[in-house]
C-alpha cells in the first residue's frame, strides 16, 4: 500500500539520503585507502556550504541572478575551496602521522575538526545564516482535499546533481589512470608504492575528491534546509559516517546505498514518530551495525592475523 | 632552492589563499531576508596575505630549514642523571604531591572568592581528566562520549535531591556508582569493537544520552535543566544564611562567627580537592596493581595478553567502568557547585576538552594531565580577550601534539615493580 | 590429555587444514613437523582458541574446547608461545611474568587499593614465583630491564618462562628454536626436557630444527599441505618413505 504520506516521507528521505551518500563517499574512500576515520570531513562539508553561500551572496551583490549561472558558479566555488581545504588538512594533520598507532591520526582529526569549526565560527560568527531561496515550487500529486505528495524542484535538483556526481566518480574510478591507481593503493599500499605508484599523490587525490563531493552536498543541503551554521557539519558528518559504515566502509557503492537507507529511515522516524528522535535513530543504527555487522552491507570482512 | 621547490611553494601559497580568503576575507551579513557580503577589516586582509607569504617562504626554504631544525640539540633532561631506583622515585613523587596538596588546601584562605570558584572548576576537570586518563591513557580506549558519565553523576544528584531531597553526601557515592553501572552496561557490548569504531560508538552514546536529557522534559526539565540543587553540608552544618532543612544548624552560628558566603565556596573547594586527591592516589595505586598491568599488557599486545588468559572484554571493561566512576564523582561535585544543571553542560565539546587535556598532558601521565587541566582551564580566564580563540587553539594544539609529540608534554613514566636482589 | 580429531580449517576457498588428528598423553613431548605453509601454525591457532575450526573436535581432558575463546582455553591450562616472540616489550622482564599470574593475584580491587596484608602476601608470592622461573631460565639478572631490550634468545626463554608461571598442564611451543644459535638450541633442548621431567608438563612443539625434534620428541606428527602425512616415533618417521619424499621435494 502506497499512501501519499508514506510516499512523501520516502521522497524526503531519498533527498537527504542522496546528500548523505555524497558526504559518505569521502569517509569511505579515505578509510578504504589509509584506514583512518577522517573526523574533520563534516567540517569540510560545512565549509563547502559556507563558501557556496558566500559566492551566491557575492553574485547577488553583482546583480547576477540567472539560476543556472548562480548554481554552477556556487558549485565551482564551493568545490575549489573545500578541496583545497581537504588537501591542506591531509598535508598538515594526517600525512605526518600516517602509519602511527591508530588512535593518533584519529585524535589529530578530532583536533582538526574542532579547529575548522572554530575557524568558521570566528570568521563568520556563530549565528544561523539564511540560505536564499533559489528555486521555489514543484510538482504535487494526489487528490486535493487529502494529503498531497509534493516533489519540489530543489529535490529534483539534488537527485540530478547527485546522480551526475556518482556517475562521474564511477567512471573516474573505473576508467582513468588515477582511478586505477586509487584502487591499487586501497588494495595494498606498500605494494603499490613498490610498483612505482606515487602513493602520497593518490592519497591526496582521495582527500580532494572526497572534499569536492562533500562541498557539493554542502550547497545542496544548504539550499534544502535554508540555513547553515558552523556546527552544521558535525552532525551531518556523523550521519554520513553512519551511512558509510552501514554500506560497508571502504566500499563506494556501499556508501551510496548506506546514505539512501539512512536518509529514508530518518525521515520515516520524523514522519511517524518524532523529529527529535531522528538523531537517536541514526546513532542507534550506527551502534547496532558496528556491533553486529561491522563490515556493513557491502563491505569485505577483515581477517585477524597472528 | 630549485625550480621544483619554487613551484611547490607557489602552489602551497595559492592553496593557503584559497582556503583563507573567501572564509576570512568576505563576511556574510544578513540584510533583512537576504544575505549580503562585506569585506573584512584591513587587518584581516593583511593577516591573510602575511600568512600566504609565510607559507610561501617556509615551503621555499623547507629543506634547509628542516635540516637546521634537525641539527638543533634536543634537550634531554634524563640522560646525564643517574637512574633512580623505583622506590626512591615513588618516595619523591609522594613528597611532591603531598606538598602540593598541603599548599592547595591552605591557599583558599588567602585567595579571592572568584579564584577559589575557578580553582574548584579546575579540580573538577582534574578529576575528569584523571578518570578519562584511565580509559584513554592506560587502557588505550578512545572514549569520545565520556561526558555522558559526567552527566549521569550530575543528573543523579539533581534528580535525587529534587524528588527525594537527598543530600550531597548520599548522592556522591550513588552518582559515582550509577555512572560506573552505566559504564559497565554500555561497555559490555561495545568494548569488543576495534579502537576507532569504539571511539565513534561512544560518541554516539554520548549524544544519545544528551538528546534524551533534552527531550525527556517530564523528568529532566529538558533544555531548562534542574535547579535548586543543595550545597553539601559539614556533618549537618549548613552553609547558607538560613537553614533549609529542619534540625540542621548553620555553620556560622555553630562556630559563632559572622556569616560569610565565601565559607561555602571554600568548603566546596576543599571537597573537590579531597576528591581529586583521592582520584589521583586511587588511579596511581591501580597502575601498580594487577589490573593496571593488564591494561598495559592488553594495550601493548592484545594477542599475547589473551594467550595468557586475560579476557579482553573483562580488562577493558574494568578500565571503562573505573573511568566512568570518577566521572560520576566529578558530576556530583559539579552539580553541587553550580546549583543548576542542563544538557548544555554535557555536549560533545566537553568530551573533546577533557580529551584535549589528556592528550596535551601526555596519555597515561598523571602529573602531565594535572598540569594540562590547570593550563587549559586557567589560561583562557587569564587572557580574556583570547578566550574566544580557546577552542581554535585547543584544536590546533591537538593536531600539533599528535604530529610532534604524541607522548604529550610530560610523557608517562610508570612506576615499575622491581624484583629485589636475592642472595 | 589432548585429543584432536579430524580438525579442518577453511579460509574462504582455501582449505588450510584438512582432517588433522593428533593426541597427546600426559608426560609426553609431541612434535608437529611439515614444510612451510603446511598448516602447522593454523592447527595451533585452532587449538589455542584464536580460530574457530570449521570442522572436527578438540578435546582437552575429555572436554570439548573447539570454539572456546582463547583466554578461557589458556585458563584451562593450555598455554602457547608464538612463532614471532610476543612479549610486552615496554614492560620489565619481571612485570611480564606478573601479568601472566594475574589469576593467582586476582583479589578484589578494594584489597589492592588499600594493600591488605593478604594482598601483600599474594603479591610477594607471585614475585617469588617469577624470581624462581627467571632463575630457572637464566634471566634473573635481567629482571628489572625492559623486555624489549633483551637479546633474541633471552626473549624466547622469557616467553617460555611467562607461560610456565601460569602453571600450565600443556605447553604449546611454536618454533621455539627459530633464530637461535646451536648452543642456545642445546640449552632449549634441556629446558624442554626438564619441563616434562621436573614439572610434569606435556609439550606440543612445532619445529623445523630436525635435530631438536628427533632428540626430544616422544612422538612426531607430519603434516603436508594441510593433510596428515604420517605419525609415529622419531625412528619410524625417520624411515617413512612419504616423509622423505615430502621433505626432499619429490612430491
Amino acid at each position: 500500500m502506497l499512501d501519499s504520506y508514506f510516499l512523501q516521507q520516502l521522497i524526503n528521505g531519498l533527498t537527504i539520503g542522496s546528500a548523505y551518500a555524497l558526504i559518505a563517499i569521502g569517509y569511505t574512500m579515505v578509510y578504504g585507502i589509509i584506514g583512518m576515520i577522517n573526523f574533520a570531513h563534516g567540517e569540510i562539508y560545512m565549509i563547502g556550504a559556507y563558501t557556496s553561500l558566500i559566492v551566491i551572496s557575492g553574485l547577488a551583490a553583482l546583480g547576477i541572478a540567472w539560476l543556472p549561472v548562480v548554481l554552477i558558479v556556487a558549485l565551482l566555488g564551493a568545490v575549489i575551496v573545500s578541496s583545497s581545504m581537504g588537501w591542506a588538512v591531509e598535508r598538515v594533520a594526517y600525512r605526518p602521522v600516517r602509519g602511527r598507532h591508530r588512535l593518533i591520526p584519529l585524535i589529530s582529526a578530532i583536533g582538526m575538526s574542532i579547529f575548522l569549526q572554530n575557524y568558521v565560527h570566528l570568521a563568520q560568527g556563530s549565528r544561523n545564516m539564511g540560505f536564499p531561496t533559489l528555486m521555489e515550487g514543484g510538482f504535487t500529486f494526489g487528490d486535493a482535499g487529502s494529503f498531497q505528495t509534493s516533489l519540489s524542484y530543489i529535490q529534483i535538483t539534488i537527485f540530478v546533481i547527485t546522480l551526475i556526481c556518482m556517475a562521474a566518480l564511477s567512471v573516474f574510478i573505473a576508467r582513468s589512470k588515477t582511478g586505477r591507481a586509487c584502487r591499487a593503493v586501497s588494495q595494498d599500499l606498500g605494494m603499490s608504492s613498490l610498483l612505482g605508484i606515487n602513493t602520497n599523490r593518490i592519497i591526496a587525490t582521495t582527500f580532494v575528491i572526497g572534499a569536492a563531493l562533500a562541498a557539493v552536498a554542502g550547497l545542496l543541503l544548504g539550499m534544502y534546509y535554508g540555513s547553515i551554521d558552523p556546527l552544521f557539519g558535525f552532525i551531518a558528518g556523523l550521519k554520513a559516517f553512519t551511512a558509510a559504515v552501514l554500506g560497508g566502509i571502504g566500499s563506494i557503492p556501499g556508501a551510496m546505498l548506506g546514505g539512501l537507507i539512512l536518509g529514508v529511515s530518518e525521515s520515516m522516524t520524523s514522519g511517524y514518530l518524532s523529529g527529535e528522535y531522528k538523531d537517536v535513530v541514526s546513532f542507534g543504527l550506527l551502534i547496532l551495525i558496528l556491533l553486529f555487522k561491522p563490515t556493513g552491507l557491502l563491505g569485505k570482512p577483515e581477517v585477524e592475523k597472528i | 632552492m630549485n625550480a621544483a621547490n619554487f613551484k611547490h611553494a607557489l602552489f602551497c601559497a595559492f592553496i593557503t589563499l584559497i582556503i583563507s580568503y573567501p572564509i576570512l576575507g568576505l563576511n556574510l551579513v544578513s540584510a533583512g531576508t537576504s544575505m549580503g557580503l562585506e569585506g573584512a577589516s584591513t587587518v584581516t586582509i593583511i593577516g591573510i596575505f602575511m600568512a600566504v607569504a609565510v607559507v610561501f617562504l617556509f615551503q621555499l626554504c623547507r629543506d634547509s630549514a628542516m635540516a637546521k631544525l634537525g641539527q638543533l640539540p634536543r634537550p634531554d633532561f634524563t640522560s646525564n642523571r643517574p637512574p633512580m631506583t623505583e622506590k626512591t622515585r615513588l618516595k619523591i613523587q609522594n613528597i611532591v604531591i603531598l606538598t602540593i596538596i598541603l599548599g592547595a588546601s591552605l591557599w583558599p584562605f588567602i585567595a579571592s572568592r572568584g579564584s577559589i570558584d575557578l580553582a574548584t572548576l579546575v579540580l573538577i576537570y582534574i578529576m575528569l581528566a584523571l578518570g578519562l586518563n584511565v580509559v584513554v591513557g592506560l587502557a588505550g580506549l578512545l572514549d569520545l562520549g565520556y561526558v555522558a558519565f559526567y552527566a549521569v553523576g550530575a543528573y543523579t544528584f539533581a534528580l535525587l535531591s529534587q524528588y527525594f531531597g537527598v543530600s550531597f553526601w548520599f548522592a556522591l557515592p550513588v552518582g559515582a556508582l550509577l555512572a560506573a553501572l552505566f559504564g559497565l552496561a554500555l561497555g559490555f557490548p561495545v568494548l569488543r569493537l576495534r579502537g576507532d569504531y569504539l571511539a565513534i560508538v561512544t560518541l554516539g552514546f554520548g549524544e544519545i544520552i544528551r538528546i534524551l536529557l533534552n527531550n525527556w522534559t517530564s523528568l529532566t526539565g529538558g533544555p531548562n535543566g534542574i535547579g535548586g540543587i543543595p550545597d553539601p553540608t559539614l556533618f549537618g552544618l549548613e552553609f547558607g544564611r538560613r537553614i533549609k532543612e529542619e534540625g540542621n544548624l548553620s555553620f556560622h552560628e555553630f562556630f559563632g562567627i559572622a556569616y560569610d558566603s565565601t565559607h561555602k565556596v571554600i568548603f566546596l573547594y576543599l571537597i573537590a580537592l579531597v576528591l581529586a586527591a583521592l582520584t589521583f592516589f586511587a588511579v596511581r595505586r591501580l597502575m601498580q596493581m594487577p589490573v593496571g598491568r593488564s591494561w598495559e599488557a592488553l594495550r601493548e599486545d592484545e594477542i599475547a595478553a589473551r594467550s595468557l588468559g586475560l579476557s579482553r572484554t573483562g580488562v577493558k571493561l574494568s578500565a571503562f567502568t573505573i573511568g566512568a566512576f570518577f566521572a560520576g564523582f566529578a558530576g556530583t561535585v559539579f552539580a553541587s557547585k553550580q546549583g543548576f544543571i542542563s544538557p548544555e553542560s554535557f555536549v560533545f565539546l566537553e568530551s573533546a576538552i577533557i580529551l584535549a587535556i589528556v592528550v596535551l598532558g601526555g596519555m597515561g601521565s598523571q602529573f602531565g594531565v594535572i598540569l594540562a587541566a590547570i593550563a587549559v582551564t586557567i589560561l583562557p580566564e587569564l587572557a580574556r580577550e583570547f578566550s574566544e580563540y580557546r577552542m581554535l587553539i585547543f584544536g590546533a594544539a591537538m593536531v600539533l601534539m599528535m604530529v610532534w609529540r604524541p607522548q604529550g608534554l610530560m610523557p608517562m613514566r610508570r612506576i615499575h615493580i622491581e624484583l629485589e636482589k636475592q642472595e | 590429555m589432548l585429543e584432536v580429531r579430524d580438525l579442518s580449517m577453511r579460509f574462504g576457498g582455501l582449505l588450510a587444514v584438512d582432517r588433522v588428528s593428533l593426541d597427546v598423553q600426559e608426560h609426553e613431548i609431541v612434535s608437529i613437523i611439515g614444510p612451510n605453509g603446511a598448516g602447522k601454525t593454523t592447527v595451533f591457532n585452532c587449538m589455542s582458541g584464536f580460530y574457530r575450526p570449521s570442522g572436527g573436535k578438540i578435546l582437552f581432558e575429555d572436554r570439548e574446547i573447539q570454539g572456546t575463546p582463547d583466554y578461557k582455553i589458556s585458563r584451562l591450562g593450555l598455554v602457547r608461545t608464538f612463532q614471532h616472540v610476543r612479549l610486552f616489550s615496554r614492560m620489565t622482564v619481571v612485570e611480564n611474568l606478573l601479568v601472566a599470574q594475574h589469576r593467582h593475584l586476582n583479589t578484589n580491587l578494594f584489597s589492592g587499593l588499600i594493600k591488605t596484608p593478604n594482598y601483600r602476601l599474594r603479591e610477594q608470592k607471585s614475585l617469588d614465583r617469577a624470581a624462581y622461573w627467571l632463575n630457572r631460565v637464566g634471566l634473573l639478572d635481567m629482571a628489572n630491564r625492559d623486555a624489549g631490550n633483551l637479546a633474541y634468545g633471552q626473549q624466547r626463554r622469557l616467553e617460555i618462562a611467562r607461560c610456565m608461571v601460569t602453571e600450565p598442564k600443556l605447553l604449546m611451543l611454536d618454533e621455539p628454536a627459530a633464530g637461535l644459535n646451536p648452543a642456545e638450541t642445546r640449552e632449549l633442548n634441556q629446558l624442554i626436557i626438564s619441563l616434562k621431567e621436573d614439572y610434569h608438563v606435556s609439550v606440543v612443539l612445532i619445529e623445523h630444527d630436525m635435530s631438536l625434534v628427533m632428540e626430544i620428541s616422544d612422538r612426531i606428527n607430519v603434516i603436508n599441505q594441510g593433510r596428515p602425512l604420517a605419525s609415529g616415533t622419531p625412528d619410524e618417521i625417520r624411515h617413512n618413505d612419504d616423509v622423505i619424499k615430502a621433505y626432499l621435494g619429490e612430491a
